[in-house]
């Protein structure tokens, strides 16, 4: 059965699915995908029906509250300290967090 | 009755006349903790030992004639998604299993302040995703009433340690009904403030334009006395609202003759079990025997309420848990050669099974081709569901509705069907959208000695409202019920 998503009548694959883990910096095995895709499937064709309503002039909302930009005065004060900064990390070198190499 | 089981002011009555101290105070709930600790598991970890001396401290104070202020002396438990410095802050996840925060929340400090005693960090839904708190690293919590059913969630530890007398109250958060629903089906009082209302500093986001810290109590007048401690801006949130914070504790009085109270219909609707509705339609005729006027309303959109969220709450969410990737702290896959196969192994054996998939969400409906379909389009929605509530408010001073469509239900239950699950916050949800002051409060009993829960939902900043009709509605209840374990 095909869904209207927005404007898009598809439904979730496999592969999208795969896509999108690799985007999210997420992996699963095979058997994993199966479920998953079929679980984002379910609810991704459930919240498509907002596609229906008439949003026609409506302003987006990102949050409830009238605040904008919130400035504070430029001033320097003490933050966290190296120390501090490095006390969870889960291997550090030279006053520094260490990670393997970069591909 | 037993001391684990009074309340905070009932408490400060007894310290106040010097017929307790406050180390008795603390050893009671320890004692009550290892009664029935290990069958509810609503605690991750405890604080016994610097729960004690700061107890032996406070009670020196007030031998030396210091004032009793509210909470003072008082062991509260901590949602464990809420930073404790020093202390392991874990969000139930395996990520952050040995994460200790090398800062407090505001809350937290604002607690210090006033000499609260930290009883220990509560147990909850991953990263305070769940409706049913299946979804810890550290275990399931058991819904005190009925130890085969869920306490809801996500901040089911906070609602069991309030309801089993492991702690006198507790702090948790709500994004989508994360206070309200589990306060429900545990029979205790859960208050969700106005976004805004109070600092979001050094809580770990889930979606950070609907998180919002809140108390759970076994009162209302509690209720009203930790949000004087817990609201008012802090220039650490940029999303905290520069009010004068009121006393909410001059809101307390059992008064609501000619209120105005509507009743949404979209939220007594299909789905919501009829001993609920029941009890909802008890409550309207006490209101209406105490002299407030009640008549139903209807608030189209918030048909498509559920639908807003699970596209909004897994997009921010998604992004907010990008930063964990094993560099900074939390879990490392340390047999990984490469950086980005380092992330990869780190997520995915950190997070549990319902943060990936609403991660996966998330990323699905943020990335290329779907952001406008679904993001902004959820975005516009969301508008038209705060314009509902505008046009609502405009004619009622509050709207009431159940908190949740059903009492507790089954372990395991819902676990294997996750659209399921989701419905558990139907009634809860349009509030967070709207960044509404909310509260439930219990309403009673079903025939098989479940708690149901009232939902009352105020107007933005109207947190007197809301608390006005709780406290009226609370004594006109007389709910008294324990659960027998």
């Amino acid at each position: 059965m095909a869904v209207l998503r927005g404007n898009l009548m598809e439904r979730i694959s496999k592969d999208d699915v795969k896509h999108v883990a690799k985007l999210a910096e997420l992996e699963f095995s095979e058997k994993d995908i199966e479920k998953i895709t079929s679980q984002l499937d379910r609810i991704l064709e459930h919240v498509a029906n907002i596609s229906s309503v008439n949003t026609e002039g409506i302003t987006p909302t990102s949050h409830i509250l009238d605040i904008k930009n919130v400035f504070r005065d430029d001033m320097a004060e003490q933050s966290v300290t190296q120390e501090s900064a490095l006390k969870n990390a889960p291997d550090e070198a030279n006053d520094g967090f260490k990670v393997p190499k970069i591909d | 009755m037993e001391i684990h089981y009074l309340t905070a002011h009932q408490l400060k009555d007894i310290l106040e006349k010097k017929q307790i101290s406050c180390t008795e105070i603390v050893e009671s709930v320890y004692l009550r903790i290892e009664e029935v600790g290990d069958r509810l598991n609503s605690y991750i970890r405890l604080e016994k030992e610097s729960a004690l001396s700061r107890a032996g401290e406070v009670d020196k104070l007030i031998s030396a004639g210091s004032d009793i202020e509210d909470f003072m002396g008082m062991p509260i438990a901590i949602k464990d998604n809420i930073c404790t410095k020093n202390i392991t802050t874990t969000c139930a996840s395996r990520i952050l299993e040995n994460y200790i925060p090398i800062y407090n929340a505001t809350v937290i400090d604002r607690l210090e302040s006033r000499n609260y005693i930290l009883a220990g960090k509560a147990n909850m839904d991953e990263f305070a995703m769940g409706s049913s708190n299946e979804n810890s690293y550290f275990g399931t919590v058991k819904n005190p009433w009925d130890t085969d059913r869920v306490p809801g969630g996500s901040s089911g530890g906070p609602a069991v340690c309030v309801a089993a007398g492991e702690a006198v109250c507790s702090l948790g958060s709500d994004t989508g009904g994360s206070i309200r629903q589990p306060a429900s089906l545990c029979g205790v009082v859960g208050f969700k403030p106005t976004y805004g209302m109070v600092s979001r500093y050094g809580l770990v986001a889930f979606a950070s334009s609907l998180d919002q810290i809140g108390p759970l109590t076994r009162d209302v007048e509690d209720c009203a006395a930790m949000l004087n401690i817990i609201c008012g801006y802090d220039r650490k949130d940029s999303t905290s609202i520069n009010v004068e914070v009121p006393d909410y504790k001059s809101f307390l009085k059992a008064d609501i003759k000619d209120m105005r109270i509507g009743v949404p219909k979209e939220l007594m609707v299909e789905g919501i079990d009829r001993e609920v509705k029941e009890a909802v339609y008890r409550i309207i005729k006490l209101v209406e025997d105490m002299g407030g006027i009640v008549e139903e309303i209807s608030l189209p959109s918030l048909e498509y309420a559920l639908s807003v969220y699970y596209i909004i709450a897994p997009s921010e969410a998604s992004s907010n848990l990008s930063r964990f990737d094993g560099v900074r702290y939390g879990y490392r896959n340390v047999e990984a050669r490469t950086l980005r196969e380092m992330y990869r192994r780190s997520r995915a054996e950190g997070f549990g099974d319902e943060v990936k998939r609403r991660i996966m969400i998330g990323t699905y409906c943020l990335s290329a081709g779907y952001y406008d379909a679904y993001y902004e389009k959820a975005q516009r929605v969301r508008t038209l569901v705060i314009n509902d509530f505008k046009k609502a408010f405009e004619k009622f001073d509050v709207l009431i509705s159940p908190t949740s469509p059903t009492t507790a239900f089954k372990i395991g239950e819902k676990m294997e069907d996750p659209l399921t699950m989701y419905l558990s916050d139907i009634c809860t949800i349009p509030v967070n959208l709207a960044g509404l002051p909310a509260i439930s409060i219990p309403a009673g009993l079903s025939g098989s000695k479940l708690p149901i829960g009232l939902q009352i939902i105020g107007n933005v900043l109207r947190e007197d409202n809301v608390l006005k009709v709780a406290y009226s509605l609370e004594k006109a209840i007389g709910f008294t019920g324990r659960p027998g374990l």
